[in-house]
């Protein structure tokens, strides 16, 4: 049954709309490989487009089951494969081009060999009696969370049971929010990381969105632009149950100073809130600003920490992530968050692959932690070539020394119109800050994962477009 | 600061540590505690204190602790325990040292899985089913997906469940969950399947088979009438088709082998049980293209934006592992195995005269103790006899009087057990 021919609303025009869904689509599935082009495939998945007004075929069977209102409220795909999908389009459209991805922030340089041998030797553990295992904890291996608490929260008063292991911060970030249910206020930074607003929308604690803001009603927006240096006037903020915090920024690359942290710790404590910090680029920092939450005294009753292998390790398809719910975390009635979680993780997840996590551990050796902090440095080398190239044609540039991403200006523009413009004459894939949310717009991200040759070659076609 | 022991909740015989056992919180409140302005979830509040496995895991350690030198056999929680074939393994271990090069580096994967498995899994096991590559979506494992399922279909759902099953444990105590909770007694006096005429109708319908905890193939007249049922009162059917592969006889493998269960069911299915995946986590969940919601809206493609936002796909190198196994006919013995063993406690408990289901189609042996209470049995088996089972009430009120017994196990531990079980009670 043909899934396309949707009525899209017309409402939602492209220049302005933050998820721009073209009639075409179809959409194969986003494979991010960055190094071959896929060949387009129709695969009968319509993945990015508005919602629908009614079936194709209104004789074709229908269950009684209500569809849940809360997923009618998403606008679209989420981002990442929408950019994905573009880029596909793209690539048909010039299948000669070399299409070079600076887009979704994935990971390209190999693995370090110290982590993923111990990982193939987990695998071929697999097969001896001695070495077989089945299910493990769903919070993950002792070993794993031990090692965890002691490379990212030695002294800070975190214990190694308040750390559980993940398949990554985006799934941590759901299960938050089935912890939370739907009855929770939620504030974000705009512009943020997708997830915590589509999960937000999907748990049923936002309203409608508002195409005029081109916000969702009920979730708190906190600004962070250049003015303001990228951390919200708290002093303007309205008390929300839920406050998520990302440091280094994603998609800004600010990362917030000791200072800054304190007062958010101030400002949840004061209203008896909660924040979800996510730390996935705390070793991408340059500046001397605080790794984890747990460094500003009295976090541990007001923080959640969510943090990722992904970018540490080049996990992005092996999947490894972590999330440290302190025991002083308390709902208000006295209930330990942590109690919650772990049920939460008992019941919806079964744990992180068992080899992943053998992966893990190796990346928390010593030898692993020289090797991950080598490919990060690469990264962050790509990224300086990035922030070069975008100063020296005289954009005001953001973030790179903090983070893995370049938060580039184009005063008065619409990012998915820079997007296009980017991608239709340097085949170079970004990102439109739009996406991120209404903060976004007028802004594009840069990521700096790719291989140098293809990072190089990227900034020479900027360079000439915008010369 | 309240002092919490966190429980684990997952029971592995060979990883066995009393230290991490321990089920009751000991929270002791100081003074200048801060409580967070944020409420509870109310539905999470719901839930009772204790539930099945880990009260096993108490009742396991108390005993060990009567009894260090007794030799506990493990046929309580369904873990796996044989070795994956060679053939697997070391496909994953080369994809894993790829990972280490330039041409086998793989970032992110598509939240949908990887096209070859995908394609993989729509041949080996829906071929003549018409079920297409794009309608599987692969997964971390059942218990994953069926999480992302309730978070599609939302909290204003109903829904029932077989009593006894395995989600009805958990369903129950999360009550909060769905709008309304309806059990579907399954029993020897109505041949495992509930009498539908009885059953009011609700939005979701959760249908095991095999059936874990009885064993149960559903017949292919049974999955007619389901799919009949769902078909009349409009319900979407979840279909969990893990165990399919210990089928011996002809029971439909696929709820898709019936026609018309296209417009009405999802399967979830896992290689957790055939393939020892247990710990290594795949899993699938196939949508079908022709489900919709009330108002003609595709279930798959709001299935497909939870899993895009909500998910990042399964490892990658498990996904190299799944395809392996399918392209493998070595994963075959593991369950042979398994289906060996469970022949073994069935003749045993035949022998004894005790009446048992289940065993032939799936690796759990369903043990009916009437006039008994399953806590009871369990306490007792344990007691005399050292082996760790699970009380049927575990899985519902539908499980009271009967105990699960389960196949997994190295040979030499199911011929003990049941070596034990004949002494115990002959």
């Amino acid at each position: 049954m043909p899934l396309h021919q949707f009525h899209f609303n017309a409402s939602i025009s492209s220049s302005s709309s933050p998820f721009l869904a073209p009639p075409s689509a179809f959409n194969s599935f986003s494979s991010r490989h960055q190094n071959f082009s896929l060949p387009p495939r129709d695969l009968g998945i319509c993945r990015c487009v508005a919602t629908p007004q009614e079936a194709k075929t209104p004789t074709a069977y229908k269950t009684n089951v209500s569809r849940n209102a809360n997923m009618g409220k998403l606008q679209a795909g989420y981002l990442f494969p929408e950019v994905a999908r573009r880029r596909n389009a793209h690539k048909e459209k010039y299948p000669d081009a070399q299409v070079i991805s600076l887009g979704i922030g994935d990971t390209t340089e190999p693995i370090p060999d110290v982590i993923t041998s111990s990982m193939s030797k987990k695998c071929q553990a697999l097969s001896t009696l001695e070495g077989y295992s089945g299910y493990g904890a769903e919070q993950g291996e002792k070993s794993l969370r031990a090692a965890i608490r002691s490379t990212f929260y030695a002294d800070l008063g975190i214990d190694d049971d308040d750390i559980f292991v993940s398949d990554g911060a985006k799934c941590d970030i759901s299960r938050l929010q089935v912890v939370f249910g739907s009855n929770v206020t939620m504030a974000v930074q705009d512009p943020s990381y997708p997830a915590y607003v589509d999960s937000s929308v999907i748990m049923g604690q936002t309203g409608q969105f508002q195409t005029d803001v081109e916000k969702y009603a009920n979730i708190e927006y906190m600004n962070c632009t250049p003015e303001n240096g990228f951390f919200p006037d708290l002093s303007k903020s309205p008390r929300t149950d839920i406050i998520f915090f990302c440091s280094p920024n994603n998609p800004t690359g600010a990362a917030a100073t000791r200072e800054q942290l304190t007062r958010l710790v101030q400002f949840a404590k004061d209203n008896g809130s909660i924040i979800v910090y996510d730390s996935a680029y705390a070793l991408y920092m340059s500046d001397d600003n605080p790794r984890s939450i747990f460094e500003i005294p009295g976090a541990r009753e007001v923080a959640i920490e969510t943090s990722s292998f992904s970018k540490y390790a080049g996990f992005t398809g092996v999947r490894l992530g972590w999330t440290v719910v302190p025991k002083e975390l308390l709902f208000s009635d006295g209930f330990p968050v942590a109690r919650d979680f772990n049920r939460v993780v008992c019941t919806c997840f079964n744990g992180a692959s068992t080899v992943a996590q053998a992966g893990g551990l190796a990346c928390l050796s010593p030898e692993g932690l020289k090797a991950m902090h080598e490919v990060i440095g690469f990264y962050k080398g790509n990224t300086e070539i990035i922030m070069d190239t975008f100063n020296s044609l005289g954009f005001k540039v953001y973030g790179g020394r903090n983070a893995p991403y370049v938060w580039v200006h184009f005063p008065g523009r619409s990012s998915w119109d820079v997007f296009a413009e980017i991608l239709e004459k340097t085949h170079v894939v970004t990102t439109p800050g739009s996406g991120f949310g209404p903060g976004g717009e007028g802004f594009v991200r840069v990521s700096a994962f790719g291989h140098r040759g293809n990072v190089l070659e990227a900034c020479k076609r900027f360079r000439q477009l915008y010369k | 600061m309240y002092k919490l022991l966190i429980c684990n909740s997952t029971l592995s015989d060979k990883l066995f540590d009393p230290g991490c056992l321990h089920t009751s919180f000991g929270i002791r409140k100081e003074k200048k505690d801060h409580y967070t302005n944020v409420p509870r979830n109310a539905n999470l509040e719901k839930l009772p204190k204790g539930y099945l496995f880990p009260e096993i895991s108490l009742r396991q350690h108390q005993h060990l602790e009567q009894h260090p030198d007794a030799s506990l056999i493990s046929l309580g929680i369904g873990d796996t325990t044989e070795p994956v074939p060679d053939i697997v393994t070391s496909r994953m271990a080369d994809f894993a040292s790829g990972l280490s090069t330039l041409e086998g580096y793989r970032g992110y994967g598509a939240e949908q899985g990887n096209k070859e498995l995908r394609k993989a899994i729509a041949e080996t096991f829906y071929k003549d089913v018409n079920v297409k590559d794009s309608e599987v979506f692969v997964s971390d494992g059942a218990q994953c997906d069926i999480a992302r399922l309730q978070l599609l279909l939302g909290s204003r759902v109903t829904a029932s469940v077989q009593d006894p099953s395995f989600p009805a444990g958990d369903l129950d105590h999360e009550t909060g969950r769905y709008h309304r909770l309806e059990y579907m007694k399954c029993g020897p006096e109505n041949k495992f399947f509930p009498d539908l005429r009885r059953t009011s109708s609700t939005d979701v319908i959760f249908f095991c088979s095999p059936n874990n905890p009885t064993g149960h193939a559903a017949t292919r007249q049974q999955l007619e009438q389901l799919v009949k049922f769902a078909k009349d009162n409009g319900s979407i059917i979840v279909f969990d088709s893990a165990y399919a592969t210990y089928i011996s006889d002809d029971s439909p493998r696929s709820i898709f082998e019936i026609p018309g269960a296209k417009e009405v069911a999802v399967e979830i299915s896992s290689f957790s049980k055939f393939a020892g995946f247990t710990g290594v986590r795949l899993g699938w969940t196939v949508v079908p293209s022709e489900l919709c919601f009330s108002n003609g809206f595709p279930v798959i493609h709001d299935f497909n934006r939870v899993v895009c936002t909500c998910f990042n796909g399964a490892s990658n190198i498990a996904q190299a592992g799944g395809l392996a196994c399918l392209s493998s006919e070595g994963v075959r013995t593991r369950v042979n195995y398994y289906k060996e063993n469970a022949e073994i406690l069935l003749d045993a408990l035949a022998s004894l005269n005790i009446k048992a289901y289940g065993g032939q189609n799936a690796p759990y042996v369903w043990v009916h103790f009437p006039g008994m209470n399953s806590w009871e049995v369990f306490d007792m088996i344990l007691e005399k006899a050292n082996i760790i089972t699970v009380p049927g009430c575990g899985f519902g009120p539908g499980g009271e009087e009967f105990l699960r017994i389960s196949a997994f196990g190295h040979r030499e531990s199911i011929l003990e057990a049941a070596r034990r079980l004949k002494a115990l009670f002959s």
